[in-house]
């Protein structure tokens, strides 16, 4: 066991060093840990170009890496890829039989006015030698990362039969110097990590940023008046509207699915406990009474129920309770400790923390295999769990070193990619909603 | 206060903390139904602001908690005496007491444990004498660690409540 560990850690350490240098990303670094053989083989052929400048980034490239990063795909490496068709008609299919393809995408990019780039793609099945797709796609020039990863999205729905969630965004905390020098801040950027923009900076401690379902705004916690309080700001203007201030602990803010309220911890009545508060009116329910600390909310993907965090049998625990109050029922019965929990958008997998002796790790229980507990991180001081809109990954937050790291894990937990902030502690990650526009 | 004279408050304290934890390894623990012991360096009557630079017991500002736990350790209410009388001898001195817990476990969960921490200290300064209004409490859970790396010597000294006098 112990040599199996120092073995990963070895491997990690050679794949960091291998690969840091190559895939540099503004601010934060692409990083496949573990790969898997039963992944399905995929050739991403580099797109052509029919007149002007070369675009700045390379779609294929892109698209080989979200599809590599989910788990469930192997994609070509460009220096195997011998022969570049640029639309179906060009495909010589025994030479990607041959290099043992099961899927081929082709495309090319064209001028669509205006700073506009249009994509037109297609997806083909190597040995039925059937088209599955032709589509065409049209972006900014200066925002082809995103072009790539709708391709990638019709990509993996038109094979997984899920919906993709490479186009969306998540948002996590940064944290940089020590002492009076601390500056923290909430950053938001595309799933695979590019495109970082910080949303609030602070001296003080900010965390748990939560996403509104329609993607629009943020929820999180701030020290920057000394102690807890709750903001919401949209991420397009940057308004900012303060919702909780209260004496004591303003924290763990989550949107309902429906977007209409926010869950929170406060303890201004003595000890955390679980609030609803309504958005439009700003009048809070009390959801828990109980002596114990109450706090981690999560909404079912119905908006009927909230799954939280308490201490009331002694270690904490994951328990379930109606939105409008009630009894609560205990979840989580394995482990000593398990809380913070994520759940998937259907609801049959419950994401946590579960601690056991000094090793916290993310644990996923399937409600649907009648509770079976699996583990999808090593440990040993993993948390903050958050699934991607189709469940297909989740993100954490770990650590190397004395550095906090961002994970995001395929969720059968057989490939983990890390995401590597160059300076300072990254944390709290939130992975946003499927993006509207 | 803002956050560079708090930090550096807390800095000295620390030192403080350190050069007095010596002294008291010398002292035989006080026996548990023991009534709280009368702290030494408070024989001529009230306390006076001065004393909280010079006063033994008073320069100690810092609490240490056992892992997931709110009680109070028996060798730290001396600390929580004296600190209780300058409560009591000056009615308008105020207090913010800084809840911490170490890395382990989640961050809203800690933030809760923080400040169970911080209302046992509270609590115990009423039971002294300190008034209710005097008393802030702050939980900053894990996110204001004083050690960084992670093991249980670094996790003993994040696990604490500090004393931030506001007013003297």
């Amino acid at each position: 066991m112990r040599n199996r560990r120092f073995l990963s850690t070895m491997l990690l350490f050679v794949c960091s060093v291998l690969l840091s240098a190559r895939v540099l990303a503004q601010g934060l670094t692409v990083q496949i840990v573990n790969g898997v053989p039963s992944a399905i083989p995929i050739a991403v052929v580099p797109f052509g170009q029919s007149a002007g400048p070369p675009p700045g980034t390379d779609i294929a490239d892109v698209v080989s890496m979200d599809l590599n990063r989910c788990g469930k795909f192997r994609a070509l490496g460009k220096s195997e890829i011998v022969e570049t068709p640029t639309s179906g008609t060009d495909i010589k299919f025994p030479t990607w039989q041959q290099l043992k393809q099961d899927y081929i995408v082709v495309g090319r990019t064209s001028d669509a006015g205006n700073g506009a780039l249009r994509a037109d793609f297609e997806l083909w099945d190597v040995n039925k030698q059937q088209r599955l797709l032709g589509l065409s796609i049209t972006g900014q020039g200066s925002d082809l990362r995103r072009v790539a990863h709708k391709i990638a999205d019709q990509i993996y729905q038109k094979i997984i039969g899920v919906r993709g969630a490479f186009d969306t965004r998540i948002a996590y905390v940064t944290a940089v110097g020590t002492g009076n020098n601390s500056q923290y801040s909430l950053i938001i950027a595309d799933s695979d990590g590019y495109n970082p923009q910080t949303v609030v900076r602070s001296r003080e401690p900010l965390l748990s940023p939560a996403w509104s379902p329609d993607g629009s705004k943020l929820a999180y916690v701030s020290f920057e008046h000394g102690d807890s309080a709750i903001y919401m700001q949209d991420i397009t203007t940057g308004a900012r509207r303060l919702l909780s201030n209260q004496r004591g602990i303003n924290g763990a803010p989550k949107f309902s699915p429906d977007g209409r309220r926010l869950a929170v911890s406060l303890s201004y009545q003595g000890n955390p406990e679980i609030y609803v508060m309504d958005l439009g009116s700003g009048s809070l329910s009390r959801i828990t009474t109980n002596l114990a600390i109450d706090t981690e909310p999560e909404w079912t993907p119905d908006d009927a129920n909230l799954i939280f965090t308490s201490d009331r049998s002694g270690k904490p625990q994951l328990y379930e309770v109606a939105a409008g109050g009630g009894a609560a029922q205990r979840l989580t019965f394995q482990g000593q400790y398990n809380a913070d929990a994520s759940i998937s958008y259907d609801g049959n997998q419950l994401a946590m923390v579960q601690g056991n002796g000094n090793v916290y790790r993310i644990a996923i229980m399937d409600k649907s295999l009648g509770g079976q507990i699996r583990f999808v991180s090593p440990g040993s001081l993993d948390e903050s769990p958050s699934f991607a809109p189709n469940a297909s990954m989740l993100l954490y937050a770990s650590t190397e070193g004395p550095r906090g790291v961002l994970y995001a894990a395929s969720a059968d937990g057989r490939v983990r990619q890390r995401l590597v902030l160059s300076d300072g502690d990254v944390t709290n990650p939130a992975w946003g909603p499927y993006r509207q526009n | 206060m803002n956050a560079t004279a708090r930090i550096t408050l807390a800095a000295v304290l620390c030192l403080g903390l350190a050069a007095c934890a010596k002294k008291q390894t010398v002292q035989p623990p006080p026996p548990e139904s023991a009534p709280p012991p009368v702290p030494e360096a408070t024989t001529a009557g009230a306390y006076t602001p001065a004393d909280l630079d010079t006063d033994a017991c008073l320069r100690q500002r810092v609490v240490y908690f056992d892992f997931d736990k709110s009680d109070i350790r028996s060798e730290f209410q001396q600390i929580i005496a004296c600190h209780a009388k300058y409560l009591r001898d000056r009615p308008m001195a105020r207090m913010t007491l800084e809840g911490n817990t170490d890395e382990r476990g989640t961050r809203e969960y800690n933030l809760g444990l923080g400040e169970r921490r911080g209302n046992a200290v509270a609590s115990a300064l009423e039971a002294d004498g300190a008034q209710a209004s005097q008393i802030n409490v702050v939980s900053y859970g894990e996110e204001r660690p004083t050690c960084r790396e992670h093991n249980e010597d670094c996790w003993s000294k994040n696990r604490r409540v500090e004393i931030v006098y506001t007013a003297k």
